[in-house]
């Protein structure tokens, strides 16, 4: 088996558009509503989902034979939650800012269904390689969501990218103001619906048949 | 799928819940000096801010070591106390504590023109958790130097606009005591100030409570260093 045949290659680009976490299943919206007012943080936490959904899948995947279904939700949660504290613990000691601005919702990821929907929907029932690219590539499909919203709401929102000021200051001076409601929760709702609207001309069979 | 016992499941979940403990422990261990390096950093950040020098992550630790040339702890008699490290006093047990056993940290920031600024700190609750900050006097132990203010999880836009330098600006300039006897903190008025008005500042409109609850944090803090505002004033 190759290390990405075109079997594997599907779990890692499906989820990016078809199968898109947070467009197509609408999984993990909290998260993306309240982390995405600036894109720094929105990167850092699309970072830090990938490597959770990544590696819980692989754990899962690999003792997948010797969990007791009796209690395998509990087992998975203990998983996941390791992961995310490790990933706490290191965006904590390096770096420092971003881990203040994303404050309690890195923990957070514990509850987002991404990733014990891909536990108990792949991991469970597939070996850990396969299982380990579906977890990248949900992670990606998750992340490529937050970058976009959290790119406009920081550009209309404090008219600047990664906090470097894009929008010149003479637009301020002719009377150009800051978009406030971007940086509300409400108008990444907004956004997000948006994007599911553009997505979904572009793709028929994702609209739901009356 | 096959059929666990009950001893194979409290075998696995014991083995599990024990080499978990063992990673996250091992985890915490090694990042510990980092971390807390990073909390070292960006206090002494905040401190040379209130005096208005600015500094990043990277050269923090060596301006501190320039500007910030003396720092003890006084009590609420203004009488400075041995044996404490004012940098590692932690004011959220210190407020904890009744107001004469309290030590309360004094830096000293010698500027560019030798003059001195005398930083403290503050802390106080705002709407949705703690608001802190530090706040520097000139020698006159009176007029407000600079002031540097954060909080934890104010609403963005509304009360977390306290962190911003439109809000902080106006408070340079503006002084603690009125006939320099009466103290009267600084207060942080809706609907503006007055510009004339030595003692109040601008709130932030739809941040209320995040601004009442600063102008709060002022006073209990400030108040407590009155003795010693007085008796070191020049």
């Amino acid at each position: 088996m190759s290390i990405l045949s075109s079997k594997n290659f599907k779990l890692l680009s499906n989820p990016l558009n078809l199968e898109n976490p947070v467009t197509v299943q609408i999984l993990g919206i909290c998260s993306a509503l309240a982390v995405t007012t600036k894109l720094k943080p929105a990167i850092v936490m699309g970072l830090s989902v990938i490597v959770v959904t990544a590696f819980s899948n692989l754990v899962i995947s690999a003792m997948r034979n010797y969990i007791p279904p009796r209690i395998r939700i509990i087992v998975q949660l203990v998983v996941v939650a390791t992961m995310v504290i490790l990933v706490d613990q290191v965006l904590r000691a390096f770096v420092y800012d971003v881990s203040k601005q994303l404050s309690v919702y890195v923990g957070l990821i514990i509850t987002n269904c991404i990733i014990m929907g891909r536990l108990e929907a792949f991991a469970m029932g597939n070996k850990p390689w396969p299982s380990f690219i579906d977890g990248i590539g949900n992670g990606i499909g998750y992340a490529i969501i937050l970058i976009v919203v959290g790119f406009v709401r920081e550009l209309f929102g404090s008219g600047a990218v990664l906090g470097i000021q894009i929008i010149p200051q003479s637009f301020y001076d002719a009377g150009y103001v800051n978009n406030g409601m971007m940086i509300m929760p409400t108008m990444a709702l907004v956004l997000v619906g948006v994007i599911i609207w553009i997505q979904r001309s572009f793709n028929k069979e994702l609209i739901e048949k009356e | 799928m096959k059929n666990f016992s009950n001893t194979y499941i409290f075998t696995f979940s014991i083995v599990m819940v024990v080499i978990v403990a063992l990673l996250l422990s091992l985890a915490a261990m090694q990042l510990k000096p980092f971390q807390d390096k990073n909390v070292e950093v960006e206090k002494k950040q905040n401190i040379l801010a209130s005096i208005r020098i600015k500094s990043t992550p990277k050269d923090a630790v060596e301006i501190y070591a320039k500007y910030i040339t003396d720092s003890y702890v006084v009590n609420n008699k203004g009488e400075k106390q041995e044996g404490v490290d004012a940098f590692t006093v932690d004011l959220k047990a210190e407020l904890g504590k009744p107001a004469a056993e309290r030590v309360l940290p004094v830096f000293i920031g010698t500027l560019d023109d030798q003059t001195n600024a005398f930083v403290v700190p503050l802390r106080g609750k705002g709407l949705w958790g703690p608001i802190w900050g530090y706040i520097s006097l000139q020698p006159d132990m009176n007029t407000i130097y600079g002031t540097v203010f954060d909080h934890q999880g104010e609403t963005p836009g509304l009360g977390a606009e306290i962190s911003t330098e439109w809000f902080q600006k106006p408070f340079m300039g503006k002084t603690i005591f009125k006939d320099s006897t009466e103290f009267v903190s600084v207060k942080v008025l809706k609907g503006g100030a007055k510009d004339d008005d030595p003692h109040a500042v601008d709130a932030i409109s739809g941040g209320t409570i995040t601004s009442k609850a600063l102008e709060a944090m002022l006073d209990s803090c400030l108040v407590q260093y009155k003795p010693y505002f007085i008796q070191n004033r020049k």
